[in-house]
């Protein structure tokens, strides 16, 4: 459920980035805090693991389909959610860069759905206080399988709502959901019994291992959550303020008026022009980049269309042109002794 | 049954292909790393019909291809692995957006098939640059790049030593899944019981290979802190590298040649 660079448009990947950046900075600092230098190494080969396991594929039982392991709710129950954050956010980093799993802009997004949910959503605020101290029977079971579908669940909804906000996807958000939600909660009833058979595996064979984090307190756990639901809120407000073809569109279409009359007062002034100097994107289009882009956006001319995909296919060949020379003299270059 | 057999083997031609030199090999990573950043940006950022405008940025990763010596086979296999996503959720868009907004020889082309083409180009373009950065930059300048350009400390440690462990562990991985094929009676993927026992090996023997580190680490004076090489400062060659191409977006993305051209030609 690797959401992709090409489904994204540049707000919603960018918030995603700054929530992602903001926890791997909150997540980093403890764990240095924690000085515990057996960590190194742990989270290290952890991380690798989780690649291992996903070299091997699993059969879903009744689909006839196989599908991989995800491993985010079993790391934070190994780790406890600083590291395994960590752990999962350099899996995802990897993945991107050398399985092509998404993207770069897509990175935030995707170290948001499957590590962010994981380790800061679920991990403290069900499985934690749910789970109880006990190192295994039946309640310490069905919390861990729940927690695990119900993290896939969540991230599977995450790929929906970034697909939905950059509408790049003509897709609608309930058809969509209606696809996704059904085959991650196939794939998590399974991921969540292999976690649950996991740690009960680990835990006969080493107790130590299984929930270090259950003996400190929970506590700092809550502060990427705070940053991020201050972070998201944030940049949603923004963007949606700055957006002139969402809400104001459909708000000019109710209304009939371009805009619904701001009871003027000193604070919604302060805050306009606060808005007004933040706005790295002022209204979606890059600085100077109005006039050519803005008659484009949703409502393609005919004529421009067609000259752009002439003089587009046009350019594409000339760059392969480009391209084959280079090889060429390369390869001349290269058959010289050196 | 191998799906991860291919994967096992990408890695390790990326790996190599990273280790190659070439005068793309040996720009500065930070370079790389910003221009192809901006790079994305710019694609991502145009309207979701756009396809005319997205064509000329492919001038950047032919260009890297045909300098770098990449083969171009791989990475157009690669993208072909990784494409289905991007295609199952974009296919609905010519289905949903039937109005016509352009024709070419009197034949209506739909919204819906723009945004979807678009799509497609969208992602050729980001994941093949993706590709191309990691196919002409050792993992571990990447990582320094990443810290100079204020990733945290912590977390490029945590990259660079899952990175070092990754070939490992995936091959034991191998190793564990082959004793397991022999064993059994047919050739299918482990049900989840099995699989849990055999990842549950694979976590304990991976624990058991971390204390080992450790302890070699402390052997070798290890305070907790992962010390990298200072990296060399960027060079005039990397700076023009740098300079060149972000400007050739900024052109591409602000003045629309391929309209420019298109409009020459068939003059509407």
């Amino acid at each position: 459920m690797h959401m992709a660079d090409a489904l994204l448009t540049p707000e919603v990947g960018g918030t995603m980035w700054l929530v992602s950046g903001a926890a791997v900075a909150v997540a980093s600092r403890a764990v240095r805090r924690s000085a515990d230098s057996r960590q190194v190494p742990l989270m290290g080969v952890l991380g690798a693991f989780v690649f291992a396991a996903q070299m091997i594929n699993v059969s879903i039982p009744g689909t006839g389909s196989s599908g991989h392991f995800a491993g985010g709710l079993l790391l934070a129950i190994l780790l406890g959610p600083h590291p395994a954050f960590l752990t999962i956010a350099s899996v995802l980093v990897v993945q991107a860069l050398f399985f092509a799993d998404g993207g770069l802009l897509a990175l935030g997004a995707n170290i948001f759905n499957m590590g962010f949910v994981a380790c800061y959503l679920v991990y403290p605020l069900i499985y934690r206080p749910l789970a109880g101290v006990e190192a295994s029977g039946f309640r310490r079971r069905a919390v861990t399988w729940l927690a695990a579908i119900l993290a896939l669940q969540l991230g599977a909804l995450g790929v929906v709502l970034e697909t939905t906000a950059s509408g790049i996807a003509e897709l609608p958000f309930t058809a969509f959901l209606a696809a996704m939600q059904p085959i991650h909660l196939a794939i998590g009833i399974v991921e969540g019994l292999i976690t649950v058979a996991v740690v009960e595996f680990v835990a006969r064979a080493e107790p130590g291992l299984v929930d270090p984090a259950a003996r400190q307190t929970g506590r700092r756990v809550l502060a990427p959550l705070a940053i991020a639901a201050a972070l998201i809120s944030g940049a949603l407000s923004w963007f949606a303020s700055a957006d002139p073809d969402g809400l104001e569109w459909s708000i000019a279409r109710l209304t009939g008026e371009a805009e619904i009359a701001v009871p003027e007062n000193a604070a919604h002034r302060a805050a306009a022009e606060l808005q007004g100097r933040a706005a790295l994107l002022p209204d979606y289009a890059f600085p100077g980049a109005d006039e050519a882009a803005e008659p484009g956006w949703s409502t393609p001319n005919a004529g421009t269309t067609v000259s752009g995909l002439v003089g587009g296919t046009l350019t594409l060949l000339l760059a392969v042109a480009i391209g084959w020379a280079l090889r060429l003299r390369r390869n001349r270059l290269s058959a010289w002794p050196r | 049954m191998n799906g991860g057999g291919h994967s096992l083997l990408d890695l390790g031609t990326l790996d190599r292909l990273g280790q190659g030199d070439s005068a793309i090999h040996r720009i500065d990573a930070r370079a790389k790393l910003a221009v192809t950043l901006a790079f994305v940006l710019c694609v991502v950022s145009f309207d979701k019909h756009a396809v005319g405008d997205l064509l000329p940025f492919a001038t950047f990763p032919i260009v890297l291809l045909a300098v770098s010596g990449v083969p171009v086979r791989f990475v157009l296999r690669r993208l072909a692995i990784v494409a289905p996503f991007a295609v199952l959720v974009g296919v609905f868009n010519p289905l949903l957006d039937r109005e016509v907004v352009a024709s070419v020889a009197g034949i209506g082309i739909s919204g819906g098939w723009l945004s979807f083409v678009s799509i497609l180009v969208r992602f050729a373009l980001t994941i093949g640059a993706l590709l191309i950065l990691v196919a002409t930059t050792p993992v571990p300048a990447l990582g320094r790049a990443a810290l100079r350009m204020g990733a945290p400390r912590v977390f490029v440690t945590q990259l660079l030593s899952l990175y070092r462990y990754l070939f490992l562990l995936a091959e034991e991985s191998r190793r564990t899944l082959t004793a397991y094929r022999l064993r059994v009676p047919h050739d299918r993927p482990p049900s989840w019981r099995a699989f849990a026992a055999i990842l549950g090996q694979l976590l304990l023997r991976a624990v058991a290979r971390a204390r080992r580190i450790h302890e070699a680490m402390l052997c070798r004076g290890f305070d907790g802190e992962w010390r990298l090489i200072a990296t060399p400062r960027m060079s005039g060659r990397d700076w023009l590298f740098a300079v060149g191409w972000l400007g050739f977006f900024a052109v591409l993305r602000l003045v629309f040649p391929a309209h420019a051209l298109g409009l020459l030609l068939v003059g509407g």
